[in-house]
C-alpha cells in the first residue's frame, strides 16, 4: 500500500510488461552492425555454389567434373558419390520420408541440388557451377496432384517404391504420402443428411513462399585436431539442428555447436534442414576448413520450404437460423518431391484440425490426403503456425459461403455461431481446448469502431447504381489461432518435446543474464523477454541481457516458430524468474528476521506486512545473496533454470475488417481500409505488438492478393525471382488500423498467448472474404487466390461487368 | 548471382567509344546504365566479352533546347530527366513517363539512351518516343544520321541501331502551349514493367481534337503507334463514343506476349483502357 | 588470370584502395574487401534495395554497379551516418518509431531514406512510400518506417546540423 504515484514510478522505472520498450537489439541494425551469415569470414573459408537441375524429373546419365575442377580456384567438386562413404547422400526428414542431399541417379523437382563446387571465393565457386556437366534423360513430370494417383502416374520416388508407409500410415500408391483424419465421419454424415441447408465449395490455398528478405546459408567449419563442429546457419531451430546434426554425422552432440546469429527473416522459412547446410558440413568435415554456402533469391523461391498448396473442399451443414450442425473439410497436400516439412511427428497435417474456428460445431470431420509432385519439398511455412492458415482460411470461407446460402449477413451469422465466453475452456470436436476467448465482444468492437452498418448501406446504394465505376466489398474474419507448440502429450519432433527453457543469472549488482532456447529472427526477443523477467524479478529491463541462438551457452528449447516463444519460453522466463524471487523471499525473510509468510512482493521489494517501512529491494538482495549472510544450509547465487511443458497450446483471436473497392475494368483492387483486432491475452509489448500485426498484415496481403509460385506442365518454374513473386513495395501496401481486447490465457503463467502469426492467419481469408463479396450479389461465391488484377478482371469479365454504355 | 568475366573500357569521348566499338565488334556490349544489362549477366543471360562503359563521355549527358526541340543527351539520367524544369515544365509527357519508370535507385542510373536502345517492348520510353515524334542522333564511324522514332523499333532487342553505331541524341518537337498529354500505366506494382501502358499526346481545337498521338507499350514486340485509332479521332469529340472507337482500334493492333501479368485477352483490354484513360486525362489537361 | 583494376574511392569519407576484376560488383567490394558489412544482398534481380548505398549524391543499389566505375566516387553506406558517436537522425527516428525488425533492410532503407530526405525535405506520406518503393521489407508492413522518415524530417527541420 503505498504512495500510488511512488508505485507507479517504480513500475515505470522497471520497463516490465505493458511498456512500450524501445528495442535493445536496434542499436545494432540502425547502424549496420548486425551479424547475419553472410557477413562471417573465418581463416581459410572456402565457398560453396550448388549445381542445380534444370528439370523437374530426369534420370542423371553423367556427372562430368572435370571442366570445374581445372577452373581457377576450384578446390572440389562433391556429388552424391562423394556422400555416400558417409552414408548422407540421402538424409531422413523430421517428417519420416528421407530426402535426397545430392541428387543421385534422378532429379524430382526442378532445382534440385545436384553438386557443390567448393573455391576459394564467390566468384570462383559461381564460375566452378557453370562448367559442371549433367548429363538428364528428362522424364514426364508430374506438376498437378490430383493427377499424383491415377494408374499411369509416373512414379517420382523411385527410392520408396516398396515402402508401404512413410511414417504416418498406409499409403495406397508410389505418389501417396500419407492420410490423416480427425473428428467423427460418422456423426459428420449423419448431421449433413439431416440438415436443412448444406454448402460446398472447392477452395484452394496456393502454393507461396515466406521469401525472408534474407536468403538461407551457413557456414560450417569443423576442427579436425579436436573433432569440434561449428555450425553458424540461418535456423529457427538450432538445438533440434544440432540433434540432427548429431544423427546426421556421428560426432557427439557435444562435441557439435550451432549459432544461430543475426537472422534476417524467417517466417518457417529457415526451419527445415536443407541439403546445401548438410553438404556445406560434410565438406568442412572431409576439408577440415570453414565452408561457407548461401544461396541465391531464385534458390531460395524455388527449393527451400514453401507454404500451403492444400486443395481443399469444404462443407458445412447448418439449419435455417445458421447455426450450424456439421463440418466436413478435405485437402489434397501436395508437398512436393519429399515430405520434408517440419510438423510435430504425430501431426503430419499440422493443427489443421482448428478448422472448427472460433464456432461450437458439434460434429466435425477433417481430412487430409498427400501426394508427391515434381516440386520442391515443403509445406509447412510462412507464419503458418502449423496449417493454420489453411485451417482459418477455410473455415472463414465457408462461414461466408454459408451467409450466402442463407442470405444472411455476413457479421450475424458469425454471432449465431461464436463459442459463447461462459463456455471457455470449450473443447472443440476435434478435442482441442481452446483457453479463453471473447469473440463477440471482439467483433462488436469492430464493428462499431467502422459502422458496418453504413458501409453495408453504402455498398447497397452502390451496388444499385449502374453507373458506378467500382465494386465494394466488405470481408471479415473472426479467427481463434492455435500457437505455442506444445505440450509433450500432443506434439514431439523426432520424439524430442517442444517444451522450452530459461536460465536467469543475477548478478551481485543487481543485472541479469538469461539465456532461453528459443531463436529470434526480428521478433525482439532481446527486449520483450527482458520485460518479463523485468516484472517478475523488481529489475530495471535495461539491464536485462537477453541471449539466444547459441546452443553452448542456451538451455535447450525448440527454437521458434508458430508464434510460440511467448507461450512456451515466455512461461519458462516467468517460472524461473520465480523461482529466482522464491529464493530471494527466502533471504528476505532471513534479513527481515520475518518468516516467510510475513512478507508481501510489491514491484520491486519485498515488505514486512504491517509493517511497510520493514523492506528489502531485489536489488540489494541480488547482492546478499553473493555473501555469507544466507539462511543456514542455502547455497549462495540467485540463479534457475526453467524448462516448461506447456499444459496446453493458446488460442489467441480477433476480429478483422477489410473494405475493398475495385476497378471493374482493370481488375484492381484497393483496399480502402483495414481494421485488425487482434487478443493475445497479456500484451507484453504494445509496439511490438503492433509492428507484428503490420508485418503479418502486409504479407497476408501479399498472399492474398497476388502471390504464387507458378509452373508450366513440365515442371519448369514460370515466376522464381522478385521479378514476379509478389512482395509490396511502400507503394501498394495498406494502412492498418489496430485495436486490441485483452482476455488473459488461464494457464499461462503470466496470461499471455502467442500473436505474430495471429495477422497472417486472420489476414488472408479477411481480405479474400472481401473481394469475393463485392461480387456476391451476383452469385458469386467463391473466387481462388490470388486476387491479382489480371484474375478479378476475367470474373469481371465473365460476369460482363465491364461492358460500358454507348452514348452519343 | 555473378557475372561471368569480361574485360572492361571506360572511353571518355565518343571517337575512343566507337573505335572500340568497331575494333570489339560484337563480342563488345555498350554499358550505359547498366540496370538492363548488368541483371541479366548477373544470371549469365547476356555474357559478352566486353563492356564498354559511356558513363565518362560528357558530350553524352545534357538536357538543352535548341529551335523548338528538346535535346537530350542519351546517357541523361531518367533522375535528370524528372529534375530538369525545362522537362517537367515543356515535354510533360516525358516526365510522367519516366516517373512511372522501375523506382529511384534504377531512375538515378536508368539513362533514357539504353532505354530506348534495348530495344524491349517492355521499356516505356519507345512509346513516348513514338507520341512525341522523336528523331534519335545515331552517331557511327562515319558520321551521324538521324533517324525518326517512327520506324526505329524493328522487334524484339532489335532497332535501326547499326552494330558499330552508338545512340547518342534524342531530339524532341517542344509540344505546343495548350497540348494535353498522359502516360497511362496499368501495372502489377509500383516499379513493374508494364501490364499495358499508353502515352497520348494531344491538341485539341474547342471540343474536337485537332492532333493526337497513340502510342502503346508492351502490346507487341515493339512499341507501337495506334495510327488507326488517332484517325479515328480527329474532329471528332472526346466522348464515350469516340473513346470506344479509339480503344478498339487500338485494341485491334495489340499482339501481347502471355506472361505472369496476363494473357493475351487481358493485355489487349488493358491496352484498350489505358489508351481511354490516356485519352481522357490528355484531353483534360488540353487548353485552346 | 583475369585483369586486375586498381580503383580507388572514398568510403564513409575516407580514401579506400582496391584491386578488383572488372566484374567484380560494388556491393561485394565492400562487404568482403571494405568489411562493410551494413548494406546487405537480398536477391540478384537488381529489386530488393537491401544493398543500397550513397553514391555520388545518388541512391544507388550496390549490387547493379561494377566497382570499376567507382573510380573517384564518394560512397556512403549506413556505417557513415553516425558522426562522433552521434547517431543521425534517420537512425534515432528508426529506433523511436519502431521502423526495424529483423533489421536485414534497415541500412538500405536507412540509406535510402537520407537521401530522400534531401531531395526532399518535407515529403507527404505518398513522397514516402513512393521515394521508398526501391527498398522492399518483410517485416515492418513499412507504416512505422514511414512514421520513422516522418520523425527524422521533423528532427532535421529543426536542426539542421544533423544532416
Amino acid at each position: 500500500m503505498g504512495d500510488t504515484s511512488e508505485l507507479g514510478e517504480r513500475v515505470q522505472k522497471l520497463q516490465g510488461v505493458g511498456s512500450a520498450l524501445l528495442r535493445k537489439e536496434d542499436a545494432r541494425f540502425i547502424r549496420g552492425q548486425g551479424l547475419y551469415i553472410d557477413d562471417i569470414k573465418l581463416p581459410g573459408m572456402l565457398f560453396g555454389a550448388i549445381v542445380r537441375s534444370p528439370y523437374a524429373h530426369a534420370r542423371i546419365n553423367s556427372i562430368d567434373k572435370s571442366k570445374a575442377l581445372a577452373a581457377p580456384g576450384v578446390v572440389a567438386v562433391l556429388t552424391a558419390d562423394d556422400l555416400k562413404p558417409v552414408n548422407l547422400h540421402w538424409m531422413p526428414t523430421v517428417a519420416g520420408d528421407v530426402q535426397a542431399v545430392l541428387a543421385d541417379k534422378k532429379v524430382c523437382f526442378q532445382y534440385q541440388e545436384i553438386a557443390m563446387v567448393l573455391a576459394t571465393d564467390r566468384y570462383a565457386a559461381y564460375d566452378g557451377a557453370a562448367l559442371v556437366e549433367v548429363e538428364y534423360q528428362e522424364l514426364p513430370a508430374i506438376v498437378d496432384p490430383k493427377k499424383a494417383l491415377t494408374a499411369d502416374a509416373p512414379v517420382i520416388r523411385e527410392d520408396i517404391a516398396d515402402k508401404k508407409e512413410v511414417g504416418h500410415g498406409p499409403r495406397t500408391h508410389p505418389n501417396h504420402i500419407f492420410t490423416w483424419e480427425a473428428g467423427n465421419k460418422a456423426a459428420a454424415d449423419a448431421a449433413f443428411a439431416g440438415a436443412a441447408v448444406t454448402v460446398r465449395e472447392e477452395i484452394l490455398n496456393p502454393r507461396v513462399h515466406p521469401c525472408p528478405l534474407e536468403a538461407c546459408g551457413c557456414v560450417a567449419s569443423f576442427d579436425k585436431a579436436t573433432g569440434y563442429l561449428i555450425v553458424y546457419v540461418t535456423s529457427q531451430i538450432p538445438h533440434l539442428f544440432r540433434t540432427v546434426l548429431a544423427m546426421l554425422s556421428g560426432i557427439a552432440e557435444s562435441k557439435i555447436r550451432v549459432v544461430g546469429g543475426d537472422i534476417g527473416g524467417g517466417f518457417g522459412n529457415k526451419v527445415p534442414i536443407y541439403p546445401g547446410y548438410v553438404v556445406a558440413t560434410v565438406a568442412s568435415i572431409v576439408t577440415g576448413v570453414p565452408i561457407k554456402w548461401i544461396e541465391s533469391r531464385i534458390d531460395n523461391i524455388s527449393t527451400t520450404g514453401f507454404a500451403r498448396d492444400y486443395h481443399c473442399v469444404g462443407e458445412l451443414a447448418a439449419d435455417r437460423d445458421g447455426r450450424i450442425k456439421g463440418l466436413r473439410f478435405s485437402a489434397l497436400a501436395d508437398h512436393g518431391a519429399f515430405n520434408s516439412h517440419v510438423s510435430a511427428s504425430k501431426l503430419p497435417a499440422g493443427l489443421f484440425s482448428i478448422c472448427t474456428g472460433s464456432y461450437g460445431i458439434p460434429n466435425a470431420y477433417c481430412r487430409v490426403d498427400a501426394v508427391y509432385t515434381n516440386k520442391a519439398p515443403g509445406g509447412v511455412a510462412y507464419r503458418c503456425s502449423l496449417r493454420v492458415t489453411e485451417a482459418v482460411y477455410l473455415i472463414e470461407r465457408m462461414m461466408d459461403v454459408l451467409a450466402q446460402k442463407l442470405g444472411m449477413d455476413k457479421a450475424e451469422i458469425r454471432s449465431r455461431n461464436f463459442v459463447r465466453p461462459e463456455q471457455f475452456p470449450y473443447t472443440t470436436a476435434f478435442g482441442w481446448t481452446l483457453d479463453s476467448g471473447a469473440y463477440q465482444a471482439a467483433l462488436e468492437k469492430v464493428l462499431k469502431a467502422v459502422d458496418y452498418q453504413a458501409l453495408r448501406r453504402e455498398q447497397a446504394a452502390k451496388r444499385a447504381d449502374p453507373n458506378c465505376p467500382t465494386l465494394m466489398g466488405i470481408g471479415l474474419s473472426t479467427f481463434t489461432e492455435i500457437v505455442g507448440a506444445g505440450p509433450t502429450k500432443v506434439c514431439d519432433i523426432l520424439g524430442i518435446g517442444l517444451f522450452d527453457s530459461c536460465e536467469i543469472r543475477v548478478h551481485p549488482t543487481g543485472a541479469v543474464i538469461a539465456r532461453l532456447g528459443t531463436m529470434s529472427q526480428g521478433q525482439g526477443h532481446a527486449t520483450t523477454y527482458a520485460q518479463i523477467i523485468a516484472t517478475e524479478l523488481g529489475l530495471p529491463a535495461a539491464d536485462i541481457v537477453i541471449e539466444e541462438g547459441d546452443t553452448d551457452k542456451a538451455p535447450y528449447g525448440a527454437g521458434t516458430w508458430g508464434s510460440r516463444s511467448t507461450p512456451v519460453a515466455g512461461a519458462a522466463a516467468a517460472q524461473a524468474a520465480r523461482k529466482v524471487r522464491d529464493k530471494a523471499r527466502k533471504i528476505a525473510a532471513h534479513l527481515l528476521e520475518v518468516g516467510e509468510g510475513d512478507l508481501e512482493w510489491e514491484v520491486d521489494r519485498f515488505k514486512v506486512k504491517g509493517n511497510p517501512s520493514q523492506a528489502k529491494t531485489m536489488k540489494e538482495i541480488c547482492m546478499v545473496s553473493h555473501t555469507g549472510n544466507l539462511p543456514p544450509g542455502m547455497e549462495q547465487g540467485l540463479n534457475a533454470v526453467a524448462y516448461y511443458d506447456p499444459p496446453n497450446l493458446t488460442y489467441p483471436f480477433g476480429a478483422y475488417l477489410c473494405v475493398v473497392d475495385i476497378d471493374k475494368f482493370t481488375g484492381e483492387i484497393k483496399v480502402r481500409r483495414f481494421y485488425a483486432l487482434d487478443d493475445c491475452g497479456t500484451r507484453i509489448n504494445p509496439m511490438v505488438i503492433e509492428g507484428q500485426i503490420h508485418g503479418g498484415l502486409t504479407e497476408a496481403y501479399a498472399v492474398a492478393m497476388g502471390q504464387q509460385i507458378p509452373f508450366d506442365e513440365s515442371g519448369n518454374h514460370l515466376g522464381n525471382s522478385l521479378m514476379d513473386y509478389f512482395l509490396p513495395t511502400a507503394v501498394e501496401t495498406p494502412h492498418w488500423e489496430t485495436d486490441h481486447t485483452v482476455t488473459p490465457c488461464p494457464h499461462h503463467p503470466i496470461g499471455a498467448k502467442g500473436v505474430a502469426e495471429s495477422p497472417h492467419v486472420g489476414g488472408i481469408p479477411c481480405f479474400s472474404n472481401a473481394v469475393i463479396d463485392a461480387f456476391a450479389h451476383l452469385g458469386v461465391t467463391h473466387m481462388d487466390m490470388p486476387h491479382s488484377a489480371y484474375r478479378v478482371w476475367q470474373k469481371c469479365q465473365a460476369l460482363g461487368l465491364n461492358k460500358r454504355q454507348e452514348r452519343g | 548471382m555473378i557475372p561471368p568475366a569480361f574485360d572492361y573500357h571506360a572511353p571518355r569521348s565518343l571517337g575512343e567509344a566507337l573505335s572500340l566499338l568497331s575494333d570489339l565488334g560484337s563480342e563488345a556490349k555498350l554499358l550505359a546504365g547498366g540496370h538492363s544489362l548488368l541483371p541479366m549477366m548477373k544470371l549469365r543471360f547476356a555474357q559478352p566479352a566486353h563492356l564498354i562503359d559511356l558513363t565518362r563521355i560528357a558530350d553524352l549527358r545534357g538536357i538543352r533546347e535548341e529551335g523548338g526541340n528538346l535535346v537530350i543527351g542519351a546517357m541523361t539520367t531518367e533522375a535528370e530527366l524528372l529534375a530538369s524544369a525545362v522537362v517537367r515544365g515543356k515535354v510533360p509527357l516525358l516526365a510522367e513517363g519516366a516517373a512511372s519508370i522501375a523506382d529511384p535507385q534504377v531512375r538515378y542510373k536508368g539513362t533514357i539512351g539504353g532505354d530506348i536502345s534495348h530495344g524491349d517492348p517492355g521499356n516505356d520510353h519507345p512509346a513516348l518516343m513514338l507520341a512525341l515524334d522523336a528523331t534519335f542522333v545515331l552517331t557511327g564511324p562515319k558520321g551521324k544520321r538521324s533517324v525518326k522514332a517512327d520506324g526505329y523499333f524493328l522487334g524484339l532487342y532489335a532497332t535501326q541501331l547499326a552494330p558499330e553505331e552508338i545512340l547518342t541524341e534524342i531530339r524532341i518537337p517542344i509540344p505546343v502551349a495548350g497540348s494535353g498529354w498522359s502516360y497511362q500505366k496499368l501495372k502489377r506494382k509500383t516499379g513493374d514493367f508494364a501490364t499495358a501502358a499508353t502515352a497520348v499526346l494531344l491538341q485539341m481545337k474547342s471540343t474536337s481534337v485537332a492532333r493526337v498521338a497513340i502510342a502503346l507499350t508492351n502490346a507487341g514486340p515493339t512499341a507501337l503507334r495506334a495510327k488507326a485509332a488517332e484517325a479515328a479521332l480527329l474532329g471528332k469529340p472526346i466522348n464515350e463514343a469516340s473513346l470506344q472507337d479509339a480503344a478498339r482500334l487500338a485494341m485491334s493492333i495489340c499482339a501481347p506476349t502471355p506472361d505472369q501479368r496476363g494473357d493475351a485477352a487481358y493485355k489487349t483490354a488493358m491496352c484498350g483502357e489505358m489508351t481511354r484513360r490516356a485519352l481522357q486525362a490528355a484531353a483534360a489537361r488540353a487548353t485552346g | 588470370m583475369a585483369k586486375k583494376h586498381n580503383v580507388s574511392f572514398r568510403l564513409n569519407g575516407k580514401p579506400v584502395a582496391v584491386e578488383v576484376e572488372a566484374r567484380e560488383l560494388l556491393i561485394h567490394t565492400l562487404r568482403e574487401k571494405l568489411a562493410h558489412t551494413g548494406p546487405h544482398i537480398g536477391c540478384e534481380t537488381s529489386h530488393c534495395g537491401a544493398c543500397t548505398v550513397d553514391c555520388n549524391g545518388m541512391s544507388v543499389k550496390s549490387c547493379t554497379v561494377l566497382t570499376v566505375q567507382c573510380e573517384g566516387a564518394e560512397v556512403l553506406t549506413v556505417e557513415g551516418l553516425e558522426r562522433n558517436g552521434v547517431l543521425h537522425a534517420i537512425q534515432q527516428a528508426f529506433h523511436e518509431e519502431h521502423g526495424l525488425q529483423c533489421g536485414y533492410c534497415t541500412p538500405g532503407m536507412v540509406t535510402r531514406a537520407y537521401r530522400l530526405l534531401q531531395e526532399n525535405p518535407n515529403p507527404s506520406e505518398q513522397e514516402i512510400r513512393y521515394g521508398l518503393a526501391g527498398n522492399l521489407c518483410r517485416c515492418t508492413g513499412y507504416q512505422n518506417i514511414v512514421k520513422a522518415v516522418q520523425s527524422a524530417a521533423k528532427k532535421l527541420a529543426a536542426a539542421p546540423a544533423a544532416a
